[in-house]
């Protein structure tokens, strides 16, 4: 029996789970035994201009080798020229690649004369010792003429005050067409509402960090990333080397969530300065720093329509989507594109609009975080179903059925123009409905709302359809070696931070070879040794890299059939592999048997060895539905989750358990989402959650333990029939969440509670719903 | 998130923390479980230049009974308090609220002596030893003195007691009214009260209702004329000054004051 789809446990996890990891704070290796330490001087003040900087007091300090500004940075090549890509109007949008845009809106390393968020990075203190950077850093004074601060979406439209000047306006991207008078001719009824997905900070366990040496002409850096490859080219983009003169590192990485692909200024800093000084560095931040300095997710605000008959069945949808970017548009207008891109959701809806803008503001810049894009869109399009169904008067399951894309329409050319693989949207639903129960939840329901109770009952569901691996064309790389001791080494593209790809792609190897997996190694993160990749993001890497491995796996088998029908003098058609045992032999004769050892040790000198870079000409489509079941204390307005039930297909599954892993932690991001966590400015543009006590990320203490319904419906476009598993959950959790929580007190008049759905918004909605407001 | 330099010494005594103190003078601070206090000091709220370690001052370790009250020396852990058995039969309400602070670890840190010093209007034992009529001890370079609860917490972090003098001992009578009750008002299982309510028979107080616990006054009296419970705790508010920030506004947190007297109240009553 194949080892794939079976319950294997981590191979990661006992050496993480007792000290093992070394992240790159706890990197003890000889080249950076004298490593100084660096601090930034971060600004305090949301938008200002920088009339000097004084840094003679912090130079004198103890410990203190060097404090360096713009002004320093006179070694670097100048910025690529600006393509027209990102004017004011200039943006399509609907081309978007997730690219900082240049021009006017670059985002410089240090602050050169201005400031647009508070924590943007203005000095950085190189030390001998960490503590005395902290001590150097309030040292380093720096004069700011305090600008306008432009806080939030009304803002940032009225234009009174930019923060590119040169930019003429703080929209930098505009996509779509006005709304067309005629979409919702024809709808018996229509319903419009403003909704926020508020700004999320990733919190992963591990803030940025990265270390890095200058020596012999070659710069190392170790960085926290999810891609080292890609990483490397950033930082001979950045700094003007030749790539081959660069070694990128990715040891143990502690999280990232979207947040750590590529490389962010601060990292791309500690490089230069390693080169420009010729000292080796090391920066870890502080999770004071990490609220601040790591890019923040979602951040839209959105007007949602729908129409339909007053039977169900919806005839039309627009969405529109300002889009907060923060200080920089970092990702220039890819979140929103892939929002309306995914707009419609699983749904079978006739006519579709979407339109957005991207806005600066003067907060942290805003960059992919778990879903990046495909929450927000179905946060939009579930909150539009629910009100729809309430608005008819009709289950809100039962609009789900009406609507969702039948299996007979696949492939099924979205509205919005994504193309859906394949799905089998409402048996995901009934199998929900089922396994939660759903009449029977229904019925309790309405006996508490009969008698009245203080605690009432509120259940909510979400179907979703999302898009994984959306840059499937960049492919993933994959090296396997079997080495003459019958031990195997995978080289994966592909950049394990928490995932557990080590024992995915181990997994792989055994299933085609049959070498047991505890002897195959699985390298990743290191240009030196693997100078091709992309990196873990985008639910790619199962469908690219594993892919991957498992092609050069099969390449390999091949190698080695040739080898052992020569050892065994027989044909290669005659050769048998027996992955049980991990041998091989002639068909109808097992016992005259070579083992993966004697055949790669026979190999000769090129040894059984393959590369592989597979690509894919197109991304899959993910589906599933959630169910939540919320009790609401109406009286203090508390929310507590009593279930979540899900089906979450994601094709053809390898391991089952990394699988629900990484269901489980996402469906407590997406909770986290609609019930606790947002990243809040005051008008003065100072963030008012800027530590842990205040940004209220959730503990297991919140959640209910997870009803995880199986359901695997194969890609067909590539040989696992895998989908993308990694965002499910936020883009499940959080609506169903959301909508459990107002089901819960709509039958007193709340239509709309915006996330988080925080006890004092539910008093609020429902003393207003009371009062008639 | 590092703080600035200070010195670091340890004291093995009361008598040894006292002089420490005063060598120490106005720049000196107390570290007893450090769940306040090292937190302040990372964001550099708070930079004292010597810490006295009193953490490991094992006399002020204990719970036992005297002459009808129990007494708690002022290091005792809130996990210690949350798990006697002593405090369990004798005074529930302050077991069963240490066990709601924080998480843990910060139970396991952190030290009933250092959340009354502390003085936080959010935290959870000022109030409740505020609703047991409760006695702090405390020792200067003076002598002693015995403080009431009523009259030790003075404002937003601000105590009766003196630079220098030890906080050693809680004294607390043993309660004529059994029922009790402790309402904390949470977003998260680990956080601060939003609003609290300790109910210790016909006392009634109220957490984060203002710069200091309070008594909920006009509760108490209503309660002691015979209203009826839910009519008594609308006067929860009266007389309060609750924070206006990001977990909750004032009239909320009014409302809510209201809602957890009446369920504390109840729940106090279904206990006596
Ligand atoms: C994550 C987290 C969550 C928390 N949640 C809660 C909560 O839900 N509810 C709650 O009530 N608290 C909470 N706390 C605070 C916790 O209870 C602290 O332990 C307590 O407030 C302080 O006790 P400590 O022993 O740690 O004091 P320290 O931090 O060591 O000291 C606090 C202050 O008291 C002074 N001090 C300490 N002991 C004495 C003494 N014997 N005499 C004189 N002065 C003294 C110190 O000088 C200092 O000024 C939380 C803390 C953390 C870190």
């Amino acid at each position: 029996m194949s080892i794939l789809g079976t319950r294997v446990v981590r191979t990661e996890d006992p050496r993480l789970l007792t000290a093992g990891g070394t992240y790159v704070d706890d990197l003890r290796v000889p080249e950076l035994t004298q490593a100084a330490r660096v601090t930034f001087v971060r600004s305090p003040i949301a938008h200002a201009l920088i009339t000097g900087i004084d840094a003679a007091a912090a130079r004198e300090a103890p410990g203190v080798l060097a404090v360096l500004t713009a002004n320093d940075l006179d070694d670097l090549p100048p910025p690529p020229p600006d393509d027209g890509g990102g004017g004011g109007d200039g943006g399509d949008g609907g081309e978007a690649a997730p690219l900082p845009l240049g021009g006017p809106w670059t985002e410089p390393l240090l602050a050169v004369d201005r400031v647009r968020f508070v924590g943007e990075p203005v000095a950085m203190v190189i030390t001998t010792e960490h503590y005395q950077g902290e001590d150097a850093a309030e040292l380093v004074s720096v004069d700011y003429e305090p600008l306008p601060p432009v806080i939030g979406a009304d803002a940032a439209l009225a234009g009174e005050s930019l923060l590119f000047p040169a930019a003429g306006t703080n929209v930098a991207v505009t996509f779509g067409a006005p709304a067309d008078a005629t979409t919702f001719d024809g709808c018996e009824v229509v319903v419009e509402r403003t909704i926020e997905n508020q700004r999320l900070a990733p919190v992963p366990m591990e803030g940025r960090a990265a270390a890095a040496v200058w020596a012999a002409g070659k710069l190392t850096v170790w960085v926290s990333t999810q891609n080292a490859q890609i990483s490397r080219f950033v930082l001979a983009g950045a700094l003007g080397l030749d790539p081959d003169s660069i070694r990128v590192v990715a040891p143990d990485v502690g999280g990232g969530f979207g947040a750590k692909i590529g490389l962010d200024r601060d990292a791309l800093l500690v490089a230069w300065a390693a080169k420009h000084t010729g000292r080796a560095l090391r920066w870890a931040e502080t999770r004071s720093e990490n609220l601040l300095g790591m890019t923040h997710g979602r951040a839209q605000r959105q007007v949602i329509k729908i129409g339909g008959t007053l039977d169900g069945r919806i005839l039309a949808y627009r969405l529109e989507i300002v889009q907060d970017t923060g200080a920089y548009p970092r990702m220039g207008g890819f979140l929103p594109f892939l929002t309306s891109l995914m707009a419609t959701g699983p749904y079978d809806i006739g006519t579709a609009e979407t339109a957005y803008r991207v806005i600066v503001t003067n907060t942290t810049p805003i960059s992919a975080y778990r879903g990046a894009g495909r929450p927000e869109a179905t946060a939009a399009v579930e909150r539009a179903v629910d009100l729809f169904a309430v608005e008819i008067g009709m289950d809100p399951a039962d609009v789900r059925r009406i609507n969702l894309v039948p299996p007979d329409k696949f492939p099924f050319n979205s509205p919005c123009g994504a193309v859906y693989d394949t799905g089998a949207y409402s048996a995901a639903l009934d199998k929900v409905l089922a396994g939660a129960g759903y009449q029977e939840l229904r019925a309790e329901q309405a006996r508490r709302r009969e008698r009245g109770d203080v605690r009432q009952l509120g259940i909510g569901v979400a179907s979703y359809v999302e898009i994984t691996a959306a840059d499937a064309a960049g492919g993933e790389t994959a090296r396997l070696v079997v080495h003459d001791d019958g031990t195997a080494t995978v080289y994966t593209g592909s950049s394990a931070h928490g995932q557990g790809h080590h024992t995915a792609w181990a997994m792989l190897v055994q299933a085609e070879l049959g070498i047991d997996m505890d002897k195959v190694t699985v390298v990743h993160g290191d240009t030196d040794l693997i100078p091709l990749g992309v990196g873990t993001y985008a639910s790619r890497s199962l469908q690219l890299g594993g892919v991957a491995v498992q092609k050069a796996a099969v390449d390999v088998r091949e190698q080695a059939r040739r080898v052992a029908a020569d050892m065994l003098e027989a044909s290669e058609s005659d050769l048998e592999l027996d992955v049980d045992r991990g041998l091989w032999h002639v068909r109808g004769d097992p016992e005259a048997s070579r083992t993966w050892a004697q055949v790669a040790g026979h190999a000769g000198e090129d040894g059984l060895a393959a590369s592989v870079n597979y690509t894919e000409g197109q991304p899959t489509f993910p589906f599933g539905t959630h169910l939540a079941v919320a009790e609401v204390d109406t009286e203090t307005g508390k929310a507590t989750m009593l279930r979540h039930v899900t089906v979450d297909d994601a094709g053809t599954v390898l391991s089952p358990l990394l699988a629900e892993g990484q269901r489980h932690g996402g469906i407590a991001q997406g909770v986290a989402q609609a019930l606790l966590e947002e990243m809040r400015y005051d008008a003065a543009g100072n963030p008012v959650t800027g530590t842990l006590v205040d940004y209220a990320i959730i503990t297991a203490a919140e959640l209910p333990s997870f009803e995880l319904l199986a359901s695997e419906t194969p890609a067909t476009i590539n040989p696992l029939g895998a989908k993308g598993i990694g965002e499910a959950g936020t883009i499940g959790a959080t609506p169903a969440t959301q909508n459990a929580v107002i089901d819960a007190v709509s039958h007193l008049g709340v239509r709309h509670i915006d996330m988080p759905v925080t006890p004092e918004r539910v008093w609020t909605a429902i003393s207003d719903a009371r009062e008639g407001r | 998130m590092i703080p600035a330099p200070f010195t670091y010494t340890r004291a093995a005594s009361v008598d040894e923390a006292l002089e420490l103190a005063v060598q120490g003078g106005e720049d000196a601070k107390f570290l007893a479980g450090g769940h306040s206090l090292l937190p302040l000091m990372k964001l550099r709220l708070a930079v004292p230049e010597t810490l006295i370690d009193i953490g490991r001052i094992g006399e002020l370790s204990y719970i036992a009974e005297q002459d009808g009250h129990i007494v708690i020396g002022a290091l005792t852990s809130h996990d210690a308090v949350a798990r006697s058995g002593l405090l369990g039969s004798e005074l529930p309400l302050l077991a069963h609220a240490a066990g709601q602070v924080g998480d843990p670890q910060v139970r396991h840190r952190g030290t009933i002596g250092g959340s009354l010093a502390h003085a936080d209007p959010a935290a959870d034992l000022p109030a409740v030893i505020l609703a047991l009529g409760a006695t702090l001890v405390t020792r200067g370079a003076s002598g002693s003195r015995e403080i009431p609860a009523g009259d030790f917490f003075l404002d937003l972090f601000e105590t009766a007691l003196r630079p220098g003098e030890l906080l050693t001992e809680i004294r607390i009578p043993k309660p004529h009214v059994t029922g009790w009750s402790y309402q904390k008002f949470t977003k998260r299982g680990i956080d601060w009260a939003i609003v609290g309510v300790a109910v210790q028979g016909g006392s009634v107080t109220l957490v984060n209702m203002g710069s200091t616990p309070l008594r909920a006054g006009a509760v108490e009296r209503a309660v002691a004329a015979g209203s009826e419970l839910r009519d008594a705790a609308a006067h929860a508010a009266e007389g309060t000054s609750p924070p206006d920030d990001l977990n909750g506004g004032r009239a909320y947190r009014e409302h809510l004051a209201r809602v957890l007297v009446a369920r504390g109240l109840e729940e106090a009553r279904s206990r006596s």
